[in-house]
């Protein structure tokens, strides 16, 4: 059988080429799980990598949408690279997400139709609480009981889904809205608006932070002893403790960030280009921030650009629904695809296979 | 075979092996005689693990040729190995845990005998040669000694010519030591050869009859140990000449630093140690040497010194003050400093380079400006200073610290601790695994910085290091400790009985 050796030197330029090389493979394979699926691969594959940037029929369209679609997965994976470089794994951003957007939409709301500068800037702060508060749960439990974070963040995903229908036809439902589900529509509501900042293009304010958040991160991670605390305890718990750090603050602390900006990114999201609270609101940009975040190699620079390429395959993928009938679910696969690869891809770049019984 | 020499069991010649450019054996020719204790001396990354494990088959020469009684020999495996006839004893124990003695010893063998005559067999070859083992035991209930035992066992069951024996005494109290001694040279009297692995000098002069010594990947000669005194083969291995440290002369004794007491302290696993009865004080300018063998509870006294571990049976006074609720980074502030026995995953980080390792310990906050930003210049100012005045073989500051030999990561620890000018000092085996004269120098700078007003606790299972450098020792068994003493009053024969007694 095979056996994996570690590798003594790790090669920089091959764990920088794992990002690209994987989006490579994903073409390919996902070009032949569209022919399969009876769609041209070379027309499907060129609309989603191609198109959105240099159609001239779609490219004013869909380049904003990048950033737009960009924003919360970059918001979203900046938090969580935190908590993956220290060893903290939350995978309930999704959760985390939802409940940003329903408590803030919800503070907005609960002023209908009052007009006052404060309520935006209020709204967002209450977005963020609620993803933080959300988030707090799993980092209690594991603190406290040593409750696994990684199930504890995922079930909460799905607790936070039924509250999410529970507000859309329940407390949150439009009372002007004819009995559909859903509440009333935050661009309508000129103070809790998250309106676009270029006139035309829909890139709000959302997009603005992710960038900001970038940098933030870079210099949190790289140039601040936080971030030298967060690598020392996911590289070695014990010379953490000996370092004087105390574990359970730093897992506080990872959470608290991951939770807070999926909350931003949940207020950003519902306020702007969501506008409503509804059962489908959430589209799964937090478990794909997951493959994000691993895709920029958990660094904030990476993290951005991962986050436009997987912007833009959401962005053509769509392209790919009205143009050539590709369904939905296949651009998830793609999606999924992309972490695939890239994983095995770091295997054999820290690994050496060897066959065993040879030399 | 022209140049045969008489008696030759074992014969290599001209053995090369490279790894990437490094040439870890150049060269190497060496004879072992039947019946002959031929020791192996030299310095960590010399080449003498490389040269046994091409003897044993783990690793191919890529030039060179062997003879094992007159044939030609070149083992593809282990196994290879020892059904020609060699055996080897690993430095660290490749015993299965969950399994007893017993099935440790026979698992592998082919089996041609039975259970019981193989039972048999294992009971007459422990007792013929002084291996007391309970052979029912499970591997992870018995003592670093009595698993050495094991591993004996298992090689000699194989009825070896040639047993490797690789730095075998690292685990053993100086009673295991003696009697380990004394198996290998009824094994040699016997008629079997023994390839002895080490740079402990004292001991090969006392049990070896012939010493190759290695510097580099080379041979530098053949020496007979008996002749020579231990500092002369030092030098020899060395390559240099070698300096010993001198204790510290303690000029303001009264002023205490810290006292330490602890009634009872449970382990927080259960293959820990619990600590009991300890009391101990050091004053300033002064070594406090902690003997024992390892897993006496020297992890545990270093955890509770520390502050990763507290616990309200504990009370620690350092210059008036109660610590003992401190965490490690307080302690740090007020002008302790540690380096405990792990290097890599405790001490320093494998993973990170030299810059960020600085970080890892940084009492008042020097590494920092404003708001808890690094600043990058001190670091790198400090790193660099670091490598410059321990000698720390390095790349530079961003090499990572697994890329460090352990005698130089070990320098580096060091050397950050003691760059902070501590008031206090606890280090735990500071020169485990590191070579003669890397040893001598983080001796001398521990001395040094005694010898300026700090206090020393020095916990190490090297006795000659705590003999050479402290001024008073006590000694660790079962989780207690014993009184301190000065050192000019101790006995030899005093500290076995004290060591022995209780672990053995």
């Amino acid at each position: 059988m095979f056996k994996l050796i570690p590798r003594e030197n790790v090669s920089p330029v091959l764990s920088l080429l794992g990002p690209l090389f994987s989006v490579g493979l994903t073409m390919i394979v996902g070009g032949i799980l569209f022919y399969f699926l009876g769609v041209d691969p070379f027309a499907a594959i060129k609309m989603i990598f191609w198109d959105p940037l240099m159609s001239e029929t779609f490219s004013t369209y869909s380049i904003p949408q990048i950033f737009i679609k960009g924003a919360p997965l970059i918001l979203i994976a900046l938090g969580l690279s935190v908590g993956f470089k220290a060893n903290v794994w939350n995978i309930g951003a999704e959760g985390q997400y939802i409940m940003g957007a329903i408590f803030g939409a919800s503070f907005a709301l609960s002023f209908y139709p009052l007009e006052s500068i404060v309520i935006f800037p209020a709204m967002i702060l209450i977005g963020v609480i609620g993803g933080f508060l959300w988030s707090m749960i799993p980092a209690f439990l594991k603190v406290k009981f040593q409750v696994n974070e990684i199930l504890v963040s995922l079930m909460l995903v799905y607790v936070a889904e039924q509250i999410l229908a529970l507000a859309s036809l329940g407390f949150l439902r439009n009372p002007d809205g004819a009995g559909f589900p859903g509440s009333r529509n935050l661009n309508q509501y000129t103070s809790a608006s998250n309106a676009e900042i270029i006139a035309g293009t829909g890139i709000h304010l959302g997009v603005l932070l992710s960038l900001l958040m970038v940098i933030f991160f870079y210099v949190l991670l790289f140039r601040h002893s936080l971030g030298f605390k967060i690598k020392l305890l996911g590289n070695s718990p014990k010379a953490s403790g000996f370092s004087g750090d105390n574990p359970n603050k730093l897992i506080f602390l990872c959470l608290t960030l991951s939770g807070s900006l999926a909350g931003l990114a949940g207020i950003m999201e519902v306020a702007g280009p969501a506008g409503q609270i509804n059962i489908d609101f959430n589209v799964g940009y937090g478990f794909t921030a997951i493959i994000v975040a691993f895709l920029g190699r958990l660094n904030p620079i990476g993290i951005f650009f991962a986050g436009i390429v997987m912007a833009l395959t959401y962005v053509g993928g769509e392209l790919t629904q009205f143009m050539l009938n590709l369904p939905a679910a296949a651009i998830q696969v793609f999606q999924g695809m992309l972490l695939f690869f890239l994983l095995s891809f770091d295997l054999f770049v820290h690994y050496k296979i060897k066959l065993k019984g040879n030399k | 075979m022209n140049n045969k020499i008489e008696n030759t069991l074992f014969q290599c010649r001209a053995i090369n092996k490279e790894f990437g450019n490094v040439r870890a054996n150049n060269d190497i020719s060496i004879n072992v005689r039947t019946s002959q204790i031929h020791a192996l001396l030299g310095e960590n990354g010399a080449g003498k693990s490389t040269l046994v494990k091409i003897i044993y088959g783990l690793l191919q020469p890529d030039t060179g040729s062997m003879t094992f009684s007159d044939k030609e020999y070149s083992p593809k495996s282990p196994k290879d190995a020892r059904a020609l006839g060699v055996g080897m004893v690993f430095q660290h124990f490749s015993l299965f845990e969950p399994l007893t003695a017993f099935e440790n010893i026979v698992v592998g063998l082919d089996k041609e005998l039975g259970e019981k005559e193989l039972h048999a067999s294992v009971i007459t070859l422990s007792e013929s040669y002084g291996l007391e083992v309970n052979l029912s035991s499970f591997i992870g209930d018995l003592s670093a000694g009595e698993r050495q035992r094991v591993e004996i066992i298992r090689a000699l069951i194989q009825k070896p010519k040639l047993l490797i024996m690789d730095e075998p005494t690292s685990v053993l109290t100086p009673f295991e030591c003696e009697s380990l001694f004394k198996t290998l040279k009824k094994l040699a009297s016997e008629g079997t050869s023994i390839l002895y692995i080490s740079h402990k000098l004292k001991e090969i002069a006392d049990l070896c009859d012939t010493a190759s010594v290695l510097r580099k990947g080379a041979i530098v000669g053949e020496y007979d140990p008996k002749k020579m005194t231990p500092r002369e083969l030092g030098e020899i291995m060395v390559g240099q000449s070698l300096f010993e440290p001198k204790r510290p002369v303690a000029t303001n004794k009264s002023n205490k630093v810290l006292s330490v007491k602890i009634n009872e302290v449970k382990p927080d696993t259960q293959f820990g140690v619990t600590l009991k009865n300890i009391d101990l004080a050091v004053n300033q300018s002064e070594i406090l040497g902690i003997g024992g063998v390892a897993g006496n509870g020297q992890e545990e006294l270093m955890q509770i010194l520390t502050g990763e571990k507290k616990d309200r049976n504990v009370s620690i006074k350092y210059m008036d003050n109660d610590i003992e609720m401190l965490n490690p980074r307080e302690r740090r502030e007020i002008g302790l400093a540690f380096a405990p026995e792990e290097r890599l995953g405790h001490a320093a980080v494998g993973n990170l380079n030299l810059l960020d390792n600085s970080l890892i310990t940084d009492p008042k906050k020097r590494f920092q400006k404003k708001m808890g930003f690094i600043d990058f210049g001190e670091l790198n100012a400090y790193t660099n200073e670091i490598i410059e005045k321990f000698n720390v073989k390095t790349t530079g500051v961003s090499a990572l610290a697994s890329s460090l030999s352990g005698g130089n990561l070990q320098k580096f620890v060091v050397g950050r601790e003691i760059g902070q000018k501590p008031s206090l000092f606890i280090v735990n085996q500071p020169t485990w695994g590191v070579d003669a004269l890397s040893a001598a120098n983080i001796r001398q700078a521990i001395v040094d910085i005694a010898n300026t007003g700090a206090a020393i606790i020095l916990i190490s299972q090297d006795l000659d290091e705590i003999l050479e450098i402290s001024n008073k020792v006590a000694f660790l068994t079962n989780g207690n400790l014993s009184i301190p003493t000065n050192t000019m009053d101790i006995k030899t024969d005093e500290i076995g009985a004290i060591m022995g007694g209780i672990s053995d």
